[in-house]
């Protein structure tokens, strides 16, 4: 809101001089036909986009080059809003001179820039912005055509935001190295959901499969799996150290059982005897109490309240925890 | 030349008006209220007007018509008086109304959707009229309000008012209409129709903006939403707006007097437009002629977008609206358009003109030849109108 929303204005007062001569006079509108392609040594390409129940739709003429892929010439015809048919414009005209791989990556910002009167001033309102996507996927029709390749092939990627083109990975990945928090943060990094807003949250002026609300809760998610998986990894991996404390009882039960198994049992057993751990404790004061009961031999003899003792509370000590204290029962 | 073919949007004051108006600004500017001469001397042009009003549109004295800023309050009055009278306290929970209402309704029941009603929207034909059968299922004990347009502003399509009407008192529902497109377009008696509450707006019949007023049946009082001084008998409080009213009134007054005018000439100027306008290959209206208010013409142009069409027009000086959802601000489609749906690209194609009494023979012959002269710029451009040959590797 604000002094300069309260009274609507017209979206035509936000055209550009550039966007208002191209609708009124279009430079590139028209056909190239099977034969003016042949003068001129060319290939013809005619690529469609769009229906006009959608509410634009665009056919682009391309003469092409076969030797060197250059498009010698693009003419284009569009059912769409005067924007619409500025952008197509413009996107043929940029098309003009350049290979057909180089036209691919004409994306629909370079077709706004284009349009601009100066540099700093957008050429059309941003709602306006997805006039000009056609141009883009156009291209693309046109590209795969003259390849003899499905369209799809230029594009592996699923568009999110189709004003900016922007991608689902880019936008997961800019949140995950950025670790953004918000929508806002995301088209500020991005430039996704700047412009019409249907890709923001439902509910905007287009339908759309996947909308930045969602991605962001949802990689969100992802990066919290992650952190604790990493954590608990990291765990298992040195297990001892600083990870003992977290475990669950049963966890550090497991642990104790293994170290006891492979560093001392046998050592025990050897001398005829064994033991057996009764409890785990932990205490208020930060020690984990671990109550054992010697057998067979051990039981009676003097050291294993003394030297065994330590030595086993040693062993876990330096495999766990230093918290750890041993107590024979 | 500069021609207005947008009347359904607002309309030229009638110099008329403008002269009876004039004199409540500068000179006779005193509170109506006040107890001086300043004041009273407002007193019998006030009176005249509401005589104009009432008479405009047959209210009985007993009844009220309370002057209100515009169509959009008094619609917002019924639609939220009724729920804190009927809704609110538990009564009742469910209003009808169609999908074509203008938003003024529809974002009113939006709203009260939020609150807990519930709310059925008529879908209507591919003419953009509904069925009474449907509407007569869908009245139920828990309904507390039937909300029904009686023109729509798009198509111009006129609703049976008087069978909508009837079934609402065999029912007993309360029945609202929102007459903003009607007046001075048809004949509008609410003693001869069954209405409860009625709206419009004076600037669609050559009043001034900023000043409207809700119709309500004698015994159906609604709750004030705005409260104050006690002005329009405490139902509607706010300083009258002196001027707006007694424009109001003899626009009201010149509208009756107009409507044989309106259903001879204006008819016929908009016949001749809409007759040279089909003569354009792949055009249709919608909805037949007799159904419409007289000024109204919904045409699809094929294979030229809504926005385009009024740019090239406006270059010519002509005004038109279309419900391209690419001309509005929103870049929504019109849910009329897209509620008639018989053909998806009418939201897309669909450029409106609506005459007035105050369109002339020559403004009609110009628009015909710029309209031509648009249709064949924009087909050239229109990559969905051209013949497509063969050879070409479409999807479409
Ligand atoms: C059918 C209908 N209802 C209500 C309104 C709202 O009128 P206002 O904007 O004067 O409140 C309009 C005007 O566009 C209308 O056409
Ligand atoms: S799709 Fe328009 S801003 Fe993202």
């Amino acid at each position: 809101m604000g002094k300069n929303n309260l009274i609507g204005g017209s979206i035509w007062e936000e055209y550009s001089q550039k966007v208002q001569d191209l609708m009124n006079n279009p430079q590139n509108m028209g056909e190239i036909t099977e034969e003016q392609a042949k003068e001129m040594g060319a290939k013809l390409i005619v690529a469609d986009f769009g229906a006009e129940s959608c509410g634009d739709a665009v056919r682009l003429y391309w003469a092409v080059d076969e030797k060197t892929d250059k498009i010698l010439d693009a003419k284009f015809k569009s059912f769409g809003c005067g924007t619409a048919i500025a952008s197509s414009d413009t996107m043929a005209e940029l098309c003009k001179g350049k290979t057909v791989d180089e036209a691919v990556k004409i994306t629909n910002i370079d077709v706004e820039k284009a349009m601009r009167d100066n540099p700093d001033t957008p050429a059309v309102p941003p709602q306006k912005m997805h006039c000009s996507v056609m141009a883009y996927d156009v291209i693309k029709e046109a590209a795969a055509s003259y390849k003899g390749v499905d369209s799809s092939s230029f594009e592996d990627q699923i568009i999110v935001c189709e004003c900016a083109r922007v991608s689902l990975g880019t936008i997961k990945e800019v949140i995950k190295l950025n670790d953004l928090k918000t929508v806002e943060q995301i088209t500020d990094f991005t430039k996704a959901g700047a412009f019409c807003k249907s890709c923001i949250k439902p509910g905007g002026h287009e339908e759309r499969e996947y909308y930045l609300v969602d991605i962001l809760k949802e990689t969100r998610e992802e990066m919290e799996q992650n952190k604790l998986t990493a954590l608990a990894d990291a765990k298992t991996a040195e297990s001892g150290e600083f990870g003992f404390e977290d475990l669950t009882m049963v966890q550090k039960l497991k642990k104790v059982e293994k170290i006891i198994d492979d560093n001392i049992r046998e050592m025990l057993i050897m001398d005829g005897g064994n033991l057996e751990i009764v409890d785990i404790r932990d205490t208020d004061d930060g020690y984990t109490d671990i109550y054992i009961r010697y057998l067979g031999a051990c039981s009676g003899c003097a050291s294993s309240s003394t030297g065994t003792l330590y030595a086993i509370e040693a062993i876990l000590r330096e495999k766990l925890s230093q918290n750890i204290r041993v107590l024979p029962i | 030349m500069r021609v207005y073919l947008d009347n359904n949007a607002t309309t030229i004051v009638d110099p008329y008006v403008f002269e009876t108006m004039a004199p409540y600004f500068c000179e006779m500017y005193g509170n109506p209220n006040s107890l001086h001469e300043f004041g009273s001397e407002t007193h019998p042009a006030l009176r005249c007007a509401m005589d104009q009003l009432y008479t405009g549109i047959n209210a009985n004295d007993n009844d009220d018509i309370v002057v209100t800023s515009c169509a959009t309050e008094s619609i917002n009055w019924v639609i939220k008086g009724i729920y804190f009278d009927h809704i609110f306290n538990g009564d009742k929970n469910h209003i009808i109304t169609t999908e074509v209402e203008h938003p003024a309704v529809i974002q009113a029941c939006r709203f009260l959707e939020t609150l807990g009603v519930k709310v059925t929207y008529l879908p209507v034909n591919s003419d953009g009229i509904i069925e009474l059968d449907t509407l007569r299922e869908s009245i139920t004990q828990e309904t507390a309000l039937v909300s029904i347009m009686w023109a729509n502003n798009e198509t111009g399509m006129i609703f049976p008012i008087e069978e909508i009407g009837k079934i609402c008192k065999e029912k007993d529902v309360l029945f609202h209409t929102d007459a903003t497109q009607a007046i001075g377009k048809v004949p509008v008696d609410v003693q001869k129709t069954n209405i409860d509450y009625l709206s419009f707006s004076a600037h669609k019949f050559h009043g001034p903006k900023g000043v409207g007023a809700l119709y309500i049946k004698e015994d159906k009082i609604i709750t004030s939403l705005l409260s104050g001084g006690e002005q329009m008998s405490g139902l509607r409080s706010g300083t009258l707006n002196v001027p707006g009213i007694v424009g109001m009134g003899k626009a009201m007054e010149l509208a009756v007097e107009n409507l044989d005018f309106e259903k001879s000439n204006v008819m016929k100027l908009r016949d001749r437009l809409e007759d040279e306008l089909l003569k354009i290959p792949d055009t249709f209206v919608v909805g037949t002629k007799k159904q419409r208010t007289p000024n109204t013409i919904l045409i699809s142009i094929k294979g030229i977008e809504g926005e385009a069409m009024l740019w090239d027009l406006n270059k010519a000086g002509i005004a038109a609206s279309t419900g391209s959802a690419c001309a509005s601000e929103a870049l929504e489609s019109n849910p009329v358009m897209e509620a008639i749906g018989a053909e998806a690209d009418l939201a897309h194609t669909a450029l409106r003109l609506s005459l007035s009494r105050f369109t002339t023979n020559e403004e009609i012959d110009y628009t015909i030849d710029i309209i031509n002269k648009a249709v064949k710029r924009l087909r050239a451009i229109s990559s969905t109108y051209s013949y497509a040959p063969d050879w070409h590797n479409s999807k479409l």
